[in-house]
């Protein structure tokens, strides 16, 4: 049960190592607010959809299980944003239309395919709030150093004195635009493979 | 001087080789007696020689190239402040003068490049290092470009970083020298130009107000007033010369064609490529002539080789050898698309008031396709031949 709920954060993240739901990474992760709710909808989508999925797994035709997952997906998906329209509407307008688009966030889709299917609903759900922490996580180390350089300050309160930029510093534009949010996710990638040896493919053959 | 240097170098070898008390510091050494004494190894098998001339050897020639331009630009920094500056302190025109401009422009030089080798070697030691590597040579060049293609008053703070973001992200994650597929000194230079933009482009970044801040006296250089839809204010023959506003370097088309004729006599950069950027620049100024829908667009031709930094980025940027296609066919597109995409930018997209920067790094991008392309219509366009000429032995 550990196990599914901590691999994803690590050994099978599923942005560092599976490389999925990059879009959106480079969408919300100039601020770091944004990036934590969209962080908490995805996982909240991917844990229900998953537990959701995996009650229906018996029978669900296997020919038309595409559309069963999209559909339970886009409700979950249109509920989260209806959720954020009343209570966050700041965050909501600031993620437009980065909420609705988790419907395509290829993370959920894969473990549907890849885990509910095949396996009960209570491990289900763990390794869909496992995966969507591991994204989470990924989307606010990414946002802390894109709003901690690229605007001097975190959730919105200035982190970078005054006296800074009374002496010369100056906030990183690069740091705003989305080139820089795929950089730091390939640097976390570097830093990871680079910890751990057995995650480096073969290139040899 | 030399045998005694041989001698002490010899002595403490064993130190630094497999087993010694410095073995860890073996790249280091490596790269520091590699770059007094041409190594005495020869490939034994398997080898891949292009050229007998040593890497270092090369990378000198265009340190020494590119000398020309910076001499001129140091002069140029001075003499670009002492028309603007109130308190000058000696008459324009005079010996004084002109040895003041360059000392001006020396002391605002020299930190610049300490700072570029300072920080670029540094990482690129480490990097070598980690990895038990030898320490590569192509910072020799980048470090010396990196101070030439920036505004004088960019703040050596901004510097450092932009040379660590260009030799860790440019270079070092896909591997060191040899490995990038973008031109490391132009990442330092695009690295600037989106991170610090307010420092990188308008008109009041190019002159410096005093000797050792970062403030800055207005003054637009030819592209940006063409941008703004003005004709620019300097003449053809300043333009040539390079009196006029600009990066601290690369102002001054003769000087870089000073640079160009030893790197051509010397056969280290590609006339292909030099060439074809050129007739790629000319063609699109030609094109746009013939449009000519705005100011910009009626701009002679050649003034786009004469503006903003074309010239330089021909010479000394599209023909570096790692990142520039490699087939002879391919450097002939490769400079073609650089020189058209180059113009295009200038004159179609206000954003951008030059283009070679952003053309030449976009062409590093697809010079392995276009390598590719070449390659693959080679291989056919043979088999084609050699299809051919059985059927006709058969018959």
């Amino acid at each position: 049960m550990k196990k599914l709920i901590i691999e994803p954060l690590r050994k099978t993240n599923p942005v560092t190592v599976l490389v999925l739901g990059i879009c959106s990474c480079l969408a919300v992760t100039a601020q770091l607010k944004p990036a934590l709710v969209m962080g908490l909808s995805v996982t909240v989508v991917t844990a229900l959809s998953n537990f959701i999925i995996s009650l229906l797994r018996k029978g669900i035709p296997n020919r038309i299980r595409i559309i069963v997952q999209l559909v339970v997906v886009a409700t979950l998906v249109i509920l989260i944003d209806q959720f954020l329209k009343a209570f966050a509407y700041d965050v909501s307008k600031q993620l437009s239309v980065y909420v609705g688009l988790i419907i395509t966030n290829c993370i959920i889709m894969g473990r549907l395919e890849a885990f509910a299917l095949s396996h009960g609903p209570g491990e289900s759900f763990l390794d869909g709030l496992g995966n969507g922490l591991g994204y989470s996580l990924i989307l606010v180390i990414v946002a802390f150093f894109r709003e901690l350089f690229g605007s001097g300050t975190l959730l919105g309160y200035q982190i970078i004195p005054q006296s800074f930029y009374e002496a010369g510093y100056q906030n990183n534009g690069l740091m705003i635009l989305p080139p820089m949010a795929l950089i730091v996710v390939g640097v976390i990638i570097w830093i990871q493979r680079t910890r751990n040896p057995e995650m480096q493919e073969n290139n040899q053959n | 001087m030399f045998n005694n240097l041989r001698r002490f170098v010899d002595k403490i070898k064993p130190n630094f080789v497999e087993g010694g008390k410095f073995a860890w510091l073996q790249s280091t050494f490596e790269a520091f007696e590699t770059f007094a004494f041409t190594p005495n190894r020869v490939t034994k098998r398997g080898s891949h020689v292009r050229d007998a001339i040593d890497l270092k050897r090369a990378m000198i020639m265009v340190v020494i190239a590119l000398v020309p331009a910076m001499l001129f630009g140091m002069w140029n920094i001075g003499y670009q402040t002492s028309l603007h500056a109130t308190d000058w302190p000696y008459e324009l025109g005079t010996t004084a003068s002109f040895l003041y401009c360059f000392w001006f422009g020396l002391l605002r030089m020299l930190p610049m490049l300490a700072v570029s080798y300072i920080v670029g070697l540094g990482i690129e030691f480490t990097f070598a290092q980690i990895r038990h590597h030898e320490v590569n040579e192509g910072f020799l060049v980048t470090g010396f470009i990196i101070p030439m293609i920036v505004p004088v008053t960019t703040p050596l703070w901004q510097l450092a970083l932009a040379v660590a973001f260009a030799v860790i992200i440019g270079k070092e994650v896909f591997g060191g020298t040899g490995m990038n597929f973008l031109n490391p000194a132009l990442v330092a230079r695009a690295f600037l130009f989106f991170a610090y933009p307010t420092r990188m482009s308008g008109d009041n970044v190019w002159i410096a107000a005093d000797l050792w801040g970062t403030d800055a006296i207005t003054s637009a250089t030819p592209l940006a007033e063409l941008a703004a839809g003005m004709h620019p204010s300097a003449s053809a023959l300043d333009m040539l010369i390079g009196t006029i506003p600009g990066s601290t370097c690369e102002t001054s088309v003769i000087a870089v064609a000073l640079g160009a004729t030893l790197l051509l006599f010397t056969g280290i950069a590609s006339w292909r490529v030099m060439l074809s950027v050129v007739l790629g620049g000319g063609l699109m100024g030609l094109l746009f002539n013939a449009i000519g829908a705005n100011e910009y667009m009626q701009v002679p031709f050649y003034y786009h080789y004469l503006m903003g930094g074309f010239m330089f980025g021909a010479v000394f940027m599209a023909t570096d050898p790692v990142t520039a296609a490699q087939t002879n066919t391919g450097k002939w597109i490769y400079g073609l698309l650089i020189g058209i995409f180059a113009v295009m930018l200038r004159v179609i997209n206000p954003a951008y008031p030059e283009g070679m920067m952003l053309s030449i790094l976009l062409m590093n991008c697809f010079a392995p396709l276009i390598d590719h392309c070449v390659v693959a219509r080679n291989i056919k366009m043979r088999q084609h031949r050699a299809l051919k000429l059985s059927k006709t032995v058969k018959s």
